[in-house]
């Protein structure tokens, strides 16, 4: 504690100045700087003009709210709707349980995500009542959960154990059973994106550890098993991947119908783990010799060196990779419309094939990047602020 | 040790030989769909009038709706299908691993469909053909004229082969330019990087519309290959591949005899065809030859219509004329057979 108030650095008086000030400060300071100014807003005002005058005047946006609940679950079925909400009040009681409890970046988030219910709630397209209802349902469970949870550290493995158990208590929420649920193939849209990319990083991330320690074990044939795995992988692009676990897979096994959800989901986190063991394994070989050694001085065995001394050190060093690495995860997961599956980027092809929409390809990617672009940066932000809150660099 | 392991891998190796002999059984897939109480019918998901997903989540199309058909008929419930978006790549392998019951996918009946990739096809139910799209101002009529234009074409498809024939029977020349994508192709036609773009007629009308001034641009009264699209089934199975082409002559005899959604079922009639086509006959009807209930083509109409109300209502929106698509009895290809 000591130390950390040593290093803190001493911040600037915090600035009372308006943006005009700020204005004159930095753009229109000396003369040159005003006909640099001057002659970039020039450029700046040539190179999006088209793009500005496109968008105001000729880009036809009424495609986005008419089909946005294609966009964000694609064909689930309207009558079972309320399987989505479900999952997401899970999620939301959750997650103000634990912004409740441990405030700080959680806490924005969902304070972020309860204006972005509230804003949906208001939006003037013709969403049906009940929608909105749902939507500030979400926030009504934010905002119980919050002050629920509200310092109660009681509370804290329970509410761990509730973040682990609502992955597969979701699936089951949003598959229901047999004929009577919501078959995976009628999964799609934003919705789907968003399984395949959370069960992705969910699952290859232990996955990937475990592949890492592995391949720094002294024991050969795990050493070897592991290192072939990793390489053959990381050898080949995840298309043929995704390909040869929708080709290959029914052909070597006839009759076992296999869900296709379930196996590009098993596809991209076989891939994903195989890259998540290679940044951790660059943590591991960061951890000083030293601290092995240390820890075998005071009496720890393999299990608890690993878990306690090595593992902590190591992944804190590695957050940047791995977050990238889910990114890139998340980003992936659009490839699955190459196999056929509608996530996002599917469900945007598909409505540019309806007669009522051809040509409207500029409007559907761009409202679909935005999407996506949402998401990534918020796991970029996350990753900086946890980065911080463990001084990652720092010490 | 040794002798452990060897008994393990024969008993996996048995197994796994087993398995695949206990799997594929002599079932027709008609038993397995009745069975499972739903069809899989693997469709298009962005082809424009054929396959896409509508604004209220439910699949829209032509091909969709012969697969509804198809539901009705051996279910009596169209809504009775699950349908799996398939790339073209994918199609075949999905159907011959039974991963799908019928795949209704703008599939083109060629002969080496037919014997080496181990499909049956059931009867057309779109004609279409190859033709090019080019800019009015051009002055272009016929294809002699094309030499030395740029012609923009879809990669890896049949339609790049029959451009490549075509010229060379011509004996002109002609620039191509692959496009990996459709949206591509169309756009790039549109900003003028190609003179004239070549695919199916049914794709020329429909992207015409979207172009920026449709009316600068005009489709070639010429067709050079011929694509007749229709469902496919497995190969082998021909009590499914009945049921299947049946469906597609229950939707052509309605159109033949003025049989429409609307009056399907208070259709009065005293012709004995009619009557055993509707199930409302004596006898045991023709359902009961194919393995389906007695009143299936009257489910089949009820649930999509008619040939003719199926194409207005997905292929006319497009601008699509009827074209060789209409009975014979007006001229077209679309002919059943009898109903006896």
């Amino acid at each position: 504690m000591e130390e950390q108030g040593l290093t803190q650095e001493i911040k600037p008086p915090v600035s009372t100045k308006g943006p005009g000030r700020w204005l004159k400060e930095n753009l229109f300071n000396t003369w040159y700087n005003t006909i640099l100014t001057c002659l970039a807003l020039v450029f700046l005002f040539f190179a999006f003009k088209g793009f500005l005058t496109w968008a105001f005047t000729e880009a036809e946006w009424g495609v986005i709210p008419a089909n946005f609940r294609l966009f964000m679950v694609g064909s689930y079925p309207q009558e079972q709707i309320w399987r989505v909400w479900t999952a997401i009040y899970i999620l939301s009681v959750l997650m103000g349980l634990s912004a409740g409890l441990w405030g700080g970046l959680i806490l924005r988030f969902v304070v972020v995500l309860s204006g972005v219910w509230f804003i949906s709630a208001l939006l003037p397209f013709d969403f049906e009542l009940s929608t909105r209802g749902w939507c500030l349902g979400a926030i009504a469970m934010i905002a119980v959960s919050f002050f629920l949870g509200r310092d109660r550290t009681s509370l804290r493995s329970w509410i761990l154990g509730g973040w682990i158990l609502s992955f597969p208590v979701i699936m089951v929420v949003l598959r229901g059973f047999g004929e009577n649920g919501v078959l995976t193939s009628r999964w799609g849209g934003l919705l789907l994106t968003l399984i395949l990319a959370i069960s992705g990083i969910v699952v290859s991330f232990p996955l990937g550890v475990f592949l890492a320690l592995c391949r720094q074990s002294k024991l050969p044939v795990i050493r070897w098993v592991s290192t072939t795995y990793i390489e053959m992988v990381r050898g080949v692009p995840l298309i043929t991947i995704l390909f040869m676990g929708n080709v290959l897979i029914p052909i070597f096994m006839p009759g076992f119908d296999i869900n296709q959800v379930l196996r590009m989901m098993l596809c991209l986190i076989f891939f994903s783990a195989a890259y998540m063991a290679e940044n951790v394994r660059g943590g591991l070989q960061g951890v000083p010799r030293g601290q092995h050694e240390a820890a075998q001085a005071v009496g720890l065995n393999y299990v608890q060196t690993t878990l306690f001394i090595v593992l902590p050190q190591a992944l804190r060093s590695v957050i940047p990779a791995i977050v990238g690495q889910f990114i890139a995860l998340f980003k992936d997961t659009s490839l699955v419309s190459v196999i056929g599956l509608i996530d996002l980027l599917g469900v945007a092809r598909s409505i540019l094939a309806n007669p009522k929409w051809l040509g409207l390809q500029a409007e559907v990617y761009l409202f679909v990047a935005f999407i996506y672009f949402v998401f990534c940066y918020a796991m970029s932000y996350a990753s900086q602020d946890i980065e911080t809150d463990l001084g990652v660099g720092k010490h | 040790m040794r002798k452990f392991l060897f008994r393990v891998s024969a008993l996996v190796l048995a197994i796994s030989l087993v398995i695949p002999l206990l799997a594929s059984g002599e079932e027709s897939i008609l038993d397995k769909v009745k069975n499972r109480g739903r069809l899989i019918c693997g469709v298009n998901k962005e082809l424009p009038g054929f396959g896409f997903l509508g604004q209220d989540g439910k699949w829209k199309g032509f091909d969709v709706d012969y697969g509804r058909a198809i539901a009705a008929a051996v279910l009596g419930d169209p809504d009775k299908v699950e349908f799996r978006p398939l790339k073209a790549a994918d199609r075949f392998p999905a159907l011959q691993t039974g991963e799908i019951d019928v795949l209704i996918r703008n599939t083109t009946w060629t002969l080496t469909r037919d014997t080496d990739l181990g499909a049956d096809f059931a009867p057309p139910t779109f004609y279409d053909g190859q033709g090019f799209m080019l800019r009015k101002d051009l002055g272009i009529t016929s294809l002699k004229e094309l030499a030395g234009a740029t012609i923009g074409v879809t990669a890896g498809s049949t339609t790049e082969l029959n451009l490549a024939d075509t010229t060379r029977a011509l004996g002109i020349e002609v620039e191509p330019i692959v496009f990996e994508e459709t949206e591509t192709l169309y756009q790039s036609y549109d900003q003028g990087r190609c003179d004239a773009v070549t695919s199916d007629k049914s794709q020329l009308v429909s992207r015409r519309q979207s172009l920026k001034n449709p009316d600068d641009h005009v489709i070639l009264d010429v067709t050079i290959s011929k694509e007749p699209l229709g469902p496919v089934t497995v190969h082998g199975d021909n009590k499914w591949n009945d049921v299947v082409s049946w469906v597609v002559y229950a939707t052509f005899f309605a159109e033949e005899h003025g049989i429409t959604q609307s009056n399907v079922n208070t259709f009065e009639t005293e012709n004995p065809e009619i009557k055993r086509f509707l199930g409302t006959d004596d006898g045991t009807g023709m359902g009961g030859k194919l393995g389906l209930p007695k009143d299936w083509a009257r489910q089949v109409i009820a649930a999509v219509g008619n040939y003719g109300e199926i194409f207005e209502r997905n292929l006319t929106p497009l601008g699509l004329p009827r074209g060789v698509n209409k009975p014979w009895t007006q001229g077209g290809l679309l002919y059943a057979i009898p109903f006896r």
